[in-house]
């Protein structure tokens, strides 16, 4: 099974063309993804990959005559917008947007088309998601990943490279790894991901890598408190230390309820009952503890 | 991107919102002739206000009102050179006083929770939001714009009922509430709020008294990731308060924050750099700045980041922590090469670069003998007893 990408993927890749989205898309078709196709407009009929990938002018084309379901997105900032709406009025079922620097208020419709259309954005400014052993879809590295039963969720992305390393060395593998963005409009939340883990017969523990600012880690946590109290879970926040206000003004925090500090989310999940490590390297000790056995 | 005072009155003029006339002053003879123009007009006060961009600036005793001209230079002397939380006061607004009737807050945010643009309205105006919010929660109430329609006149006009506003302020308010979203779509604002905005009495021609809403005060925060489709934007940078590390920072494309330790941290990735400053302190030591290089970076940025973290005095050791995805690690390490062969002072340095390309790096920095850790802890601790060791 695993969430979100996996063996029954389609992909199309939004900007194969492009130095990053043709670096990315070898090493996912090196991983066993299923990429059926891409896209760079003016350029449909060729193909690209070494010949191994048809390439199309429109995301409608590449959905009606290569089956995509799935679509990544290494489109520049000024054109990521436009290519959700694409890949949203072509009826994709799951869009993981990589790009960072988009601003924030072209995320807003956005992730409004998304919503009325009942599909899935991934991001953007966001790692990707894998599946370890069936679909990698991103940039995730390859090589940090082993199969197995733990579901992971960031915020970050180096950081969520450190997070499943550590979990590999410990022998742990995961079921599906996501990498939700950074920015503050994103389209999919932890809450979003923790429900698909939860309704996943394949992922019998979590791992969630939260940030401060904003309140979705709490969001989490009661959700976590309610839903998952069954489920091994530890948890990883980074900024305990961060200076106060360089990043997002008072405001921000006041209409999110909360004032987004690291000590208030750590608070949160551990009342939920979820364990909060100290350094990213403890989070496989933390969920053996939980009572995980691989 | 944080801007004066003065630069977003005149963002939000530009979208046709009430906002009472003012002048910029650097010297205490152009407060003068600042304030002698609005006496000239009529005015019976003038007020003075720092421009600075860190909050507190009333309780800091930046915003003063004078009764004359020369009182008003007077005024402005003093305030001008002022330190205002670490910052030197070079400008300040000088406006007629207005003979305020009652105090309202008004702001537009993007808020990350619903994904909209949320305005917040307060009855509560004039004191800082964060006070209200956390004293009074219920005294701020809240409507989010359609997001694809924008901030509908019905909406707007709940909000100014739920703080208290009838006939004939109801109407001025929608305009200015719809104003404040349009000012924040014209510019890709991450805020936009007016504290106060004030209802006035002012003397219509006929002599009698009348009332009217008018933004008394403006902060703008601009999303950094908008800036380079508003050209006109960059020049309201206020490369006064700036520090030249911040400037050098941005040039290079790198996020950098300057802090109070001694431990210089140079990391990919803003979360695995507040994760790495974390346990840096974790194990008893101080970080001296956050350094985000970015993705991909390669030895011109690494080069860059080395010079910012040695221009600070206080670094005596420094924590290099690279997971490499789409950075290369035996860039990093080449650039770190080429960077001591340049530095002017000598720092001890712990090095850890995992992922891609980390067997190349950990060749270069073995043949370059360079101090270096395999995990993120072991990193943070020896660069954490470096640091010690430095200071004995």
């Amino acid at each position: 099974m695993s969430i979100l990408v996996g063996a029954d993927t389609r992909l199309v890749v939004q900007g194969i063309t492009g130095r990053e989205g043709e670096f990315h898309t070898r090493a996912s078709i090196a991983y066993g993804t299923n990429v059926v196709a891409g896209t760079r407009p003016g350029k449909g009929g060729q193909t690209a990959i070494d010949g191994t990938v048809p390439i199309f002018d429109t995301v409608a084309e590449a959905v009606k005559q290569a089956g995509a379901n799935t679509s990544v997105i290494y489109i520049p900032a000024n054109g990521a917008p436009d290519a959700i709406f694409e890949a949203v009025d072509a009826g994709i079922a799951t869009i993981i947007c990589i790009t960072e620097g988009i601003p924030a208020l072209d995320m807003i419709p956005a992730v409004e088309a998304v919503r009325r259309a009942g599909a899935r954005l991934i991001g953007p400014n966001c790692p990707g998601v894998t599946s370890p052993g069936r679909a990698k879809v991103g940039i995730i590295p390859a090589s940090i990943h082993a199969q197995g039963r733990v579901g992971v969720v960031s915020r970050s992305g180096t950081l969520t490279y450190e997070a499943v390393q550590a979990m590999t060395d410990a022998g742990l593998g995961q079921s599906s790894c996501v990498g939700i963005g950074g920015d503050p409009i994103i389209g999919t939340t932890f809450l979003d991901v923790l429900k698909l883990f939860r309704d996943d017969p394949e992922t019998d523990a979590i791992v969630m890598i939260g940030e401060i600012g904003g309140s979705a880690e709490e969001e989490a946590a009661a959700f976590a408190a309610e839903h998952l109290r069954g489920v091994p879970m530890a948890a990883f926040i980074a900024g305990r230390t961060a200076p106060p206000g360089r990043r997002m003004g008072h405001a921000g925090a006041i209409i999110s309820g909360g004032s987004g500090t690291a000590a208030e989310k750590i608070a949160a999940l551990e009342a939920a009952g979820v364990r909060v490590a100290d350094s990213p390297t403890q989070l496989p000790k933390l969920l053996l503890e939980a009572g995980y056995r691989p | 991107m944080k801007i004066q005072e003065a630069d977003a009155k005149s963002l939000m003029l530009a979208q046709g919102l009430p906002v009472p006339p003012w002048r910029v002053a650097r010297t205490p003879a152009e407060v003068e002739a600042a304030a002698k123009a609005y006496f000239d007009a009529g005015a019976e006060k003038v007020v003075i206000k720092a421009q600075v961009l860190v909050g507190g600036r009333g309780k800091a005793g930046g915003v003063k009102l004078a009764g004359s001209a020369a009182e008003a230079a007077e005024v402005g002397a003093r305030i001008l050179g002022m330190d205002i939380k670490g910052i030197t006061v070079r400008k300040v607004l000088v406006g007629a006083a207005a003979d305020i009737v009652k105090e309202y807050y008004l702001g537009a945010i993007i808020d990350r929770a619903n994904r909209r643009i949320t305005l917040m309205a307060s009855a509560e105006g004039g004191v800082e939001i964060e006070e209200v919010a956390r004293q009074n929660p219920d005294a701020i109430h809240r409507v989010s714009a359609d997001p694809l329609l924008g901030l509908l006149a019905f909406q707007a006009r709940t909000l100014g009922l739920a703080i208290g506003l009838r006939d004939p302020l109801l109407n001025p308010f929608v305009v200015i509430a719809q104003g404040l979203y349009a000012t924040m779509k014209a510019n890709d604002a991450d805020l936009v709020e007016v504290n106060p905005l004030a209802v006035v009495a002012e003397k219509a021609p006929d002599g009698t008294s009348v009332q009217r809403l008018v933004c008394l005060d403006a902060k703008i925060t601009l999303d950094d990731s908008g800036l380079s489709r508003h050209p006109g934007l960059e020049a309201l940078r206020d490369l006064d308060e700036e520090d030249p590390t911040d400037a050098q920072a941005r040039r290079l494309g790198i996020n950098f924050i300057h802090l109070d330790g001694t431990i210089g941290c140079m990391v990919n990735g803003a979360g695995l750099a507040m994760t790495t400053m974390d346990l840096v302190k974790h194990y008893g030591g101080e970080p001296a700045n956050f350094l985000d290089v970015g993705g991909g970076a390669r030895h011109e940025t690494v080069c860059g980041a080395m010079e910012l973290i040695l221009a600070d005095p206080n670094v005596n050791a420094i924590l290099v922590n690279i997971f490499g995805g789409i950075t290369r690690g035996d860039e990093v390490a080449a650039g770190l090469i080429e960077a001591r062969a340049e530095q002017t002072r000598e720092v001890p340095m712990v090095v850890r670069i995992v992922g891609t390309n980390a067997e190349e790096a950990a060749r270069l920095l073995t043949e370059a003998r360079f101090e270096t850790a395999t995990s993120l802890d072991e990193a943070a601790e020896k660069a954490v007893a470096l640091s010690k060791g430095a200071a004995r």
